[in-house]
């Protein structure tokens, strides 16, 4: 601490248990003073679980939290200064708008008038100036979950938590709200840690993305390297389309390593730094579906690989179409942008696959 | 036409001809100026409501019946919803024991708690007395203060009392604030029951009452021994008004309280605008 980015929130070797069930392995994280953090994954993969703990709404089996730099392992939810939005909204049915909203200043000591004027203000930042009066059951869905946000900001925490805030929404809706919570976040500049599973909110919306599965963490990166590369193969399924198939090292050049893979031939695919491949090594490759070109001819290169492929199925989505290849007996996954016609079944096509779009993942 | 649906429809009012009948007699006779409850009623009359009232040993009944009644049911309310969130909200060791151990006053005859508890206390040489009388209505309703407000709570989301603190509110804050306002009305038919169960009861309160305290259910079986006076079906029909018309009233309380809850706060609600409510409520 102390230099210029603080940690807002510090989990250090964070485990969670219950009974002989691990259901978050020893985690480590640092979520920056106004950053926008996402916990993705599947249900069950401990996403809640992790945010829960930052809460204190679920103790922690082994570690530290530190909220601000204050250890709050021990500290009750009600004292850790948090701003927390349910996927329910949990508005409390039995008080309007106002009470709801001006709830947590009472704990906070704030006098009356001044509290009236923050709730006034957390009311238009969320655009429902207008609600004070009404009882939350008169109000629709979307109109809740605003409210539920001012009633978390309007208290000023150290952190905001939103846990699954948008899939109770229906689609249209969820996708303003996507947009109307992150001008919030970027307005107020809060620290706020984002849980979903829903891949499009997190590439959206967050300045960093945790991938979680069963229990542990599988990639911390903006959204770009989380989707551009991969770090382990359920990254890169999680997100998007990708073709993955086993391969083995044959050579490494440079920044470019030479794979080959059964039924395809050899494939060239660029190495990040930190990657050490020797030949004869088996790894997984992963290509986005988006990443092959298809074409009636292709010229390969030094950065590119040119396989024959054959369109086996068509899945037309209008700006786009997702085709299954057949190439060398080995199904593959192609989404390109349609110019005027896709392309029609059984057709055969050029598949270009630069080295930059290959990612290789260990096996 | 005698199809099966109307033979049922007769059975059914038969029945509950049957059951209400003698229920509706006493009332009647109540009103009857004649000493003897026979048919047709000679005139009708308040004097045994006045007679009722001059009795001294009613009155006092009434008052202890009363005054039991209503500590039976502020005690057995209090109880019963700390022993629901207890068992709603928390995770402790013969949790399932504690349970049934609750709910087994319904289950155990009257006849055998109240022998039973004479006898225990009896053996641990407590003497009979009104505070004891107290616990035992309070052992034999706190059953159902507990099942009413358990179901209740079970439908209030946890993530109120979530939301609630991490606002701020301590434990017994977020009780008064989230908690209790959304299971009031459970908590007030729990009461309810109470007041009525332990007004009605006799068994429990023969075995347990000290010598010359009554209340109205002994004070009726005691004057039943001697004679058969009009001035009982005065008792008994305001025994069925007060046990009949509390509940309604709860029940209406009740359903205020839901309406409020769901819209229409009162300081908000316009007089006689039915038009506006239903567009507020959309």
């Amino acid at each position: 601490m102390g230099d210029g980015t603080q940690t807002a929130v510090d989990l250090q070797s964070v485990v969670k248990r219950y009974g002989t069930f691990t259901a978050v392995h020893e985690t480590d994280l640092e979520i920056p003073e106004g950053s926008f953090l996402t916990l993705l994954g599947p249900s069950g993969c401990g996403k809640t679980t992790t945010l829960r703990m930052i809460a204190g709404l679920t103790s922690i089996t082994e570690g530290e939290i530190r909220i601000k730099g204050r250890r709050v392992n021990d500290l009750p939810i009600h004292k850790r200064n948090l701003g927390i939005v349910f996927q329910n909204y949990a508005l409390f049915p039995h008080k309007t708008v106002f009470e709801n909203v001006a709830f947590g200043l009472k704990y906070r000591g704030v006098a009356k008038a001044e509290a009236a004027k923050r709730v006034k203000e957390a009311l238009e930042l969320v655009q429902l100036p207008q609600m004070a009066d009404r009882m939350p059951s008169q109000l629709s869905g979307g109109q809740q979950q605003r409210i539920a946000l001012a009633r978390a900001i309007v208290v000023q925490p150290d952190v905001l938590l939103l846990d699954e805030p948008l899939s109770a929404l229906d689609a249209n809706l969820r996708e303003d709200m996507r947009i109307e919570l992150k001008r919030i976040q970027d307005t107020l500049g809060i620290t706020t840690v984002f849980v979903t599973h829903d891949q499009s909110e997190a590439l959206a919306m967050s300045d960093q993305i945790v991938v979680m599965s069963a229990g542990h963490v599988e990639q911390v990166g903006t959204p770009e390297e989380v989707y551009n590369r991969p770090a382990s193969e359920f990254v890169a399924s999680f997100l998007g389309n990708s073709n993955i198939v086993a391969a083995s090292v044959t050579g490494v050049d440079g920044g470019v390593a030479k794979l080959e893979v059964d039924g395809l031939g050899p494939i060239l695919a660029s190495v990040t730094g930190d990657q050490t491949l020797s030949a004869g090594q088996k790894v997984k490759l992963s290509i986005r579906a988006e990443k092959l070109a298809l074409s009636d001819t292709a010229e390969a290169g030094a950065d590119a690989t040119v396989l024959d492929a054959r369109v086996t199925t068509v899945d037309y989505q209008g700006q786009v179409a997702r085709y299954f290849l057949d190439a060398g007996g080995r199904q593959l996954q192609a989404i390109n942008p349609i110019d005027e016609h896709p392309l029609s079944e059984g057709k055969q096509v050029s598949v270009r696959i630069r080295a930059r779009d290959c990612v290789v993942l260990p096996a | 036409m005698f199809t099966s649906w109307n033979l049922i429809r007769l059975g059914t009012v038969l029945i509950y001809l049957f059951m209400f009948a003698p229920v509706a007699v006493v009332v009647l006779l109540s009103f009857n100026s004649s000493q003897f409850g026979s048919f047709p009623m000679e005139g009708v009359s308040l004097r045994w409501f006045e007679a009722l009232w001059d009795n001294q040993a009613i009155v006092r009944a009434f008052q202890t019946s009363l005054l039991l009644g209503a500590l039976t049911a502020v005690i057995s309310t209090t109880l019963g919803v700390l022993a629901s969130l207890a068992m709603v909200r928390y995770d402790f060791p013969g949790k399932t024991l504690i349970a049934t151990a609750l709910i087994a006053p319904i289950l155990v005859p009257e006849v055998v708690l109240a022998v039973a508890l004479l006898l225990f206390l009896g053996a641990m040489g407590v003497p009979k007395s009104f505070p004891l009388l107290l616990a035992g209505h309070v052992i034999f309703t706190l059953p159902f203060v507990i099942l009413v407000v358990q179901a209740r709570l079970v439908s209030v989301r946890r993530d109120y009392e979530e939301a609630a603190m991490s606002l701020g509110a301590g434990p017994i804050e977020t009780f008064f604030q989230i908690t209790l306002p959304l299971i009031l009305p459970a908590v007030l038919a729990g009461g309810l029951f109470a007041f009525t169960i332990s007004f009605d009861d006799i068994t429990g309160t023969l075995f347990w009452k000290p010598g010359g305290v009554e209340t109205v259910p002994t004070q009726i079986f005691a004057m039943l021994r001697n004679s058969i006076s009009p001035e009982i079906n005065a008792l008994g029909t305001v025994m069925i008004i007060v046990t009949v018309a509390l509940p309604l009233l709860g029940a209406a309380a009740a359903r205020r309280l839901g309406r409020k809850q769901r819209g229409c706060p009162a300081h908000k609600r316009h007089a006689g605008t039915g038009s506006d409510r239903t567009l507020r409520r959309h």
